[in-house]
C-alpha cells in the first residue's frame, strides 16, 4: 500500500494532479482511496490531496505517507514530520527547502518550456507515474476527463515529459480492482437518489453538500429530473415536500446550517405525513463554523430538531457503499412510513474518492405509494388503520380529494382541536416508529472478536478508520478488540448493542465533536456508559492510527 | 358543470373572505375546472382557512410558505390547477423572499393574496401594507413602517399578470379570478378586503369609496404605465388587470418538463442508472 501527499496553494491545480493519479492507478488495478483537505477559499492558502492505493481494501487515509509532492515550500514545511523514513518529496529546483529525502526536478522551467506553467502538476504526475512503474497507455482520455479541450494537448506534453525525466523506483503490483467504481461520498449519494427515483430535487448551495446538487444538475435532463436552486433552505425544503405531497420522490441536501432553516418544515413532513429525505452533510458549527472541514456534530440536532414530537429516522452513512444503498433505503422507509429521513453524511466522506464495488441495480426497489382509489369506502388520508400508515392517494389522480394540514387535524385531514383525536393522532404518528423499529431498524455492523475485551462505538464516517484500527489492534495480538459501527442511529438500535455490552465493560466511543454525542444518545437510550472516549472536533478526520494511540495513551493495552 | 362546495367557515360576519370565496367558486364553476383536479395551498392566517373551506385537494402549509409548495406541486404534476390563498402578512411578510423569487421563477399557478393591511389571526398588529401612521396594538404610535406596495413590487421583480380587486366588487372579483386562472404563468390579484375586527381604518366603506374600475382605454401592455399606475394608492385605487404579459414559463424552460408528461408519470429508467453507474467505471 502507498500513500501520496500532494500539496500547495488553490489554484495550482492539486486537485487535477490527483484526479490523474487515481485515474491511472485504478486503470492498474489498485484500490484507490483519496481524500482532500481544503481551505474556504478559490485561490492561495494551503491545500492538498492524500491519495492512498494498494492491492488490498482501503477502508480510511492515513497520515504516514510514502511520497509528498510538493508544489510550494510550504508544504514541505508542513508535511514533512509525515514521511516515512524510506519516503521522498518531490519537488521543484527552484524551492529554497533542501534534505536527504528531496528529489528536485527543473519542474518549472519544463512548464514554461512546454508553454504553460500551470502544467506542473502534470509533469509531477509523469514522474511519479514512472516511479510506480505505470504505462501511459489511455493518457489522453484521462487528461481529457479532468481538464477543458484547449489544455489537453500541454497537459498530455507535460506529463510525457516528466514520466522522460524520471527512472522507476516501485514494482506496479496489477490489482483486481479496475473493474470497480471510483466515486465521491457526494456523487454516490446522488447516484442512489437518481437509482430510487428521485424526481424533484430542491436546495440552496452549501458546502460540503454542494456537490450533490452538482452531480443530479449534469445528469438531470437524461434523467428526467427536475433541479431547482431555492431562494433559501426554508424553500427548499418546503418544495421538497410539496412536490412529494403531489406525488414524486423528492429531496433536498445541506449543511448544518442549511438544515436550521428546514426545521420548521421538518415537523410540517411529521405532521403531514408526507415522505422525504433530507440530507445534511455536517461540517463543523455553529454558525457558519469551518465550511470546507468535517464533524459529526449535528447528530443531537436532527433528532429532536423542530417544536413538537413527530416520528423520524435517521441514518448516518459509514462509506461509499452506504452512500447508495442507504439512499435509496431512505426513500423507501420514507414512503412506507409517511415520514421525513434525514441523512447523514459529512465533509470527510463526501470528498473522499473511493473505490467501490459497482452498484448492484438487482438490489434497488421502490415502495410506492397507494395509488388506487378507494372505492368502498369514502377516503380518508389520515384513516386511523392497524399499521398506523394511512393510504396516501395523489391529489388529482383519483375521484378523492386529498389533504395536507400543519395543524392537527381529524382522519379527513381538517383541522381539529378535539383533545381525544389529539391524542389518537400523536399516538398514531408515534406508533409508526415502533413499527419501524421492529420491521426495518437495522443493526450496527459488528467488527472484530465477538469475545472482546474493549468494544469501540462509533457512527457514521468514522466507520473506515475504526476498521483499519481493529485490525491493526487485533494484529497487535495483547487484547482483544471489537467495534460497533451504526448506520441507523436513530431511533437507537439496541439490540446488538445490549448484547455487547454483556461482553465487556469496557467501551470507547469514538466520534468527530466535543461532547461524544453518541455515547450520550447510547446512555440516555439504553443506561450503558461509554468508559473512554476519543473526540476529535478540529475538523481533521481522525485516522486509524490515532485512534490505536489514543487507545494506548488511555492505558488500553 | 362541475359544482364546488363550500363548507362552515370560522370568520367573523362580515368580513371581506365570504365574498372571495364565493367569487372563487364561481370562477372556478365558470371556468368548469374538475374539483379533483385544483389543489388550494395556503400558509397560516385567516384567508389561509380558505383552502379547507372549498371542496378541492388542499394543502394547508406553514405561516409564509404556500408558494414553494404550490410551484412544486404543479412541476410534479402540471395537470394540477394550483390555487395560493394567503393574507398580506403571509403573502408579503414572513413569505416575502418567495414572492420575490416565484415571480422570478413563472412557474403556471394563481396567487390570491386577501389583502386587509392587517393582522387578523393574531388580532390587529400591522401588517406589511398598514398604512404609515396607523395605531395598532403593537404600534401604539403609529406604523413608522412605509407600506409596501405589492403592485410595483410584482411589476418590477417580473410578474406577467398583476391584478388588483376588491372583495365587495363581485362581478370584478370574478373576472381578475378567472383571468388569473386561465393565464398561462404565475399570476397575482391583490384583493383588497376589510378586517371588520382589527382594521378600523381600511374599511368597507373605505375601500368603497376609493375603488375604481382601470379606465377602458388603460393599457395593461404598458410597463412604465402599469408602474405609474400601480403607484396610484390614496383617494382612487384602480382596480383591473394593472400589467400583462407573455412570458415563457417554467416548464416551458425546463427540458424535463417540456413535453407532455408529467413530471410523476415518468418513471425511473434502469438503463440509464445502469451507464451512469458505469461512467465510474
Amino acid at each position: 500500500m502507498y500513500n501520496i501527499l500532494i500539496g500547495g496553494e488553490a489554484g495550482q491545480g492539486i486537485d487535477t494532479t490527483s484526479f490523474i493519479l487515481e485515474k491511472f492507478f485504478k486503470k492498474s488495478g489498485y484500490y484507490v482511496f483519496t481524500t482532500k483537505d481544503f481551505m474556504s477559499r478559490v485561490r492561495g492558502g494551503h491545500n492538498f490531496s492524500l491519495l492512498r492505493f494498494g492491492n488490498e481494501i482501503i477502508t480510511s487515509h492515513s497520515n504516514k505517507v510514502d511520497v509528498i509532492i510538493a508544489l510550494n515550500d510550504e508544504t514541505i514545511e508542513l508535511h514533512s514530520n509525515k514521511l516515512k523514513d524510506n519516503g521522498f518529496i518531490l519537488c521543484d529546483s527552484g524551492l529554497n527547502s533542501d534534505g536527504p529525502q528531496i528529489i528536485k526536478f527543473d519542474i518549472n522551467k519544463m512548464a514554461k518550456e512546454i508553454g504553460n506553467i500551470n502544467v506542473a502538476g502534470s509533469i509531477a504526475v509523469g514522474v511519479i507515474l514512472k516511479m510506480f512503474n505505470e504505462n501511459l497507455d489511455g493518457l489522453e482520455d484521462i487528461i481529457r476527463a479532468s481538464t477543458k479541450e484547449k489544455n489537453i494537448e500541454v497537459n498530455v506534453k507535460a506529463v510525457k515529459a516528466g514520466y522522460g525525466i524520471a527512472d522507476s523506483m516501485f514494482l506496479s503490483k496489477n490489482g483486481e480492482f479496475s473493474d470497480w467504481m471510483l466515486i465521491s461520498g457526494n456523487k454516490a449519494l446522488a447516484l442512489g437518489a437518481i437509482a430510487a427515483g428521485v424526481k424533484f430535487y430542491s436546495a440552496y448551495p452549501m458546502s460540503p453538500s454542494t456537490s450533490i446538487m452538482d452531480y443530479i444538475a449534469s445528469k438531470s435532463n437524461e434523467a428526467e429530473i427536475v433541479v431547482e436552486q431555492a431562494e433559501d433552505e426554508i424553500a427548499a425544503m418546503n418544495m421538497a415536500i410539496g412536490a412529494s405531497f403531489a406525488g414524486v420522490r423528492s429531496m433536498t441536501a445541506t449543511s448544518g446550517g442549511g438544515f436550521c432553516l428546514m426545521v420548521e418544515a421538518l415537523g410540517l413532513s411529521g405532521v403531514a405525513e408526507i415522505p422525504v429525505v433530507v440530507v445534511d452533510v455536517q461540517r463543523p458549527g455553529p454558525a457558519t463554523g469551518l465550511a470546507t472541514r468535517t464533524e459529526q456534530s449535528d447528530l443531537k440536532f436532527v433528532i429532536s430538531a423542530s417544536q413538537g414530537e413527530f416520528p423520524r429516522m435517521v441514518i448516518a452513512l459509514r462509506n461509499h457503499t452506504d452512500a447508495f444503498y442507504q439512499t435509496v433505503r431512505a426513500f423507501n422507509l420514507s414512503e412506507k412510513y409517511q415520514i421525513p429521513v434525514i441523512i447523514l453524511s459529512d465533509q470527510y466522506l463526501a470528498d473522499t474518492s473511493s473505490s467501490v464495488k459497482p452498484y448492484d441495480l438487482s438490489k434497488v426497489s421502490w415502495e410506492l405509494p397507494i395509488t388506487a382509489p378507494q372505492k368502498e369506502e369514502e377516503y380518508l388520508r389520515y384513516r386511523y388503520t392497524d399499521n398506523y400508515v394511512s393510504p396516501r392517494l395523489i391529489p388529482g389522480k383519483s375521484r378523492n380529494f386529498v389533504t395536507a394540514d400543519s395543524h392537527e387535524h381529524d382522519e379527513q385531514g381538517w383541522i381539529c382541536e378535539e383533545a381525544k383525536t389529539r391524542v389518537k393522532m400523536v399516538d398514531k404518528r408515534m406508533k409508526k416508529l415502533e413499527r419501524l423499529i421492529e420491521e426495518d431498524l437495522q443493526d450496527p455492523e459488528f467488527i472484530g472478536f465477538e469475545n472482546c475485551e474493549t468494544l469501540i462505538v462509533g457512527w457514521g464516517s468514522t466507520y473506515g478508520a475504526i476498521v483499519e484500527a481493529i485490525k491493526n489492534l487485533n494484529n497487535d495480538g495483547k487484547k482483544k478488540y471489537g467495534a460497533l459501527v451504526f448506520g441507523d442511529v436513530y431511533p437507537l438500535p439496541e439490540k446488538l448493542l445490549r448484547e455487547k455490552a454483556m461482553v465487556t465493560n469496557n467501551i470507547i466511543n469514538v466520534e468527530q465533536n466535543a461532547t461524544g454525542q453518541l455515547a450520550s444518545l447510547i446512555r440516555e437510550k439504553t443506561g450503558i456508559e461509554c468508559s473512554q472516549s476519543i473526540l476529535r472536533y478540529d475538523g481533521r478526520q481522525i485516522s486509524a492510527e490515532e485512534i490505536v494511540s489514543q487507545i494506548f495513551k488511555g492505558g488500553d493495552q | 358543470m362541475n359544482t364546488f362546495n363550500t363548507y362552515k367557515t370560522s370568520w367573523c360576519p362580515g368580513c371581506g373572505n365570504f365574498n372571495i370565496l364565493k367569487c372563487l367558486k364561481t370562477a372556478l364553476e365558470e371556468l368548469d375546472k374538475d374539483p379533483y383536479e385544483v389543489l388550494m395551498v395556503s400558509g397560516i392566517g385567516q384567508a389561509a382557512k380558505t383552502a379547507q373551506y372549498i371542496s378541492a385537494n388542499s394543502f394547508n402549509g406553514l405561516h409564509g410558505r404556500a408558494l414553494p409548495v404550490a410551484i412544486a406541486a404543479k412541476i410534479a404534476n402540471e395537470k394540477l390547477t394550483v390555487i395560493v390563498n394567503s393574507g398580506d402578512g403571509d403573502s408579503y411578510g414572513e413569505g416575502g423572499n418567495h414572492f420575490i423569487h416565484n415571480i422570478r421563477r413563472n412557474v403556471n399557478i394563481t396567487h390570491f393574496v386577501h389583502d386587509n393591511q392587517i393582522y387578523g389571526l393574531t388580532k390587529g398588529q400591522a401588517s406589511p401594507t398598514t398604512s404609515e401612521g396607523q395605531v395598532t396594538r403593537i404600534q401604539p404610535n403609529g406604523n413608522t413602517n412605509l407600506p409596501l406596495n405589492p403592485i410595483l413590487l410584482a411589476i418590477s421583480a417580473g410578474a406577467g399578470f398583476v391584478a388588483r380587486s376588491f372583495s365587495g366588487d363581485t362581478k370584478h372579483l370574478v373576472s381578475m379570478m378567472k383571468q388569473a386562472i386561465s393565464y398561462d404563468g404565475y399570476a397575482i390579484v391583490d384583493i383588497l378586503q376589510p378586517c371588520v375586527s382589527f382594521n378600523k381604518i381600511n374599511t368597507f366603506a373605505y375601500y368603497k369609496s376609493r375603488v375604481y374600475h382601470l379606465e377602458k382605454d388603460y393599457d395593461s401592455s404598458n410597463k412604465l404605465g402599469a408602474i405609474q399606475k400601480s403607484m396610484e394608492f390614496e383617494d382612487k385605487i384602480p382596480i383591473g388587470v394593472i400589467y400583462k404579459e407573455k412570458r415563457n414559463t417554467y416548464h416551458q424552460q425546463n427540458i424535463t418538463l417540456s413535453d407532455s408528461e408529467p413530471l410523476l408519470d415518468k418513471k425511473v429508467d434502469l438503463n440509464i442508472v445502469q451507464k451512469l453507474i458505469g461512467e465510474f467505471i
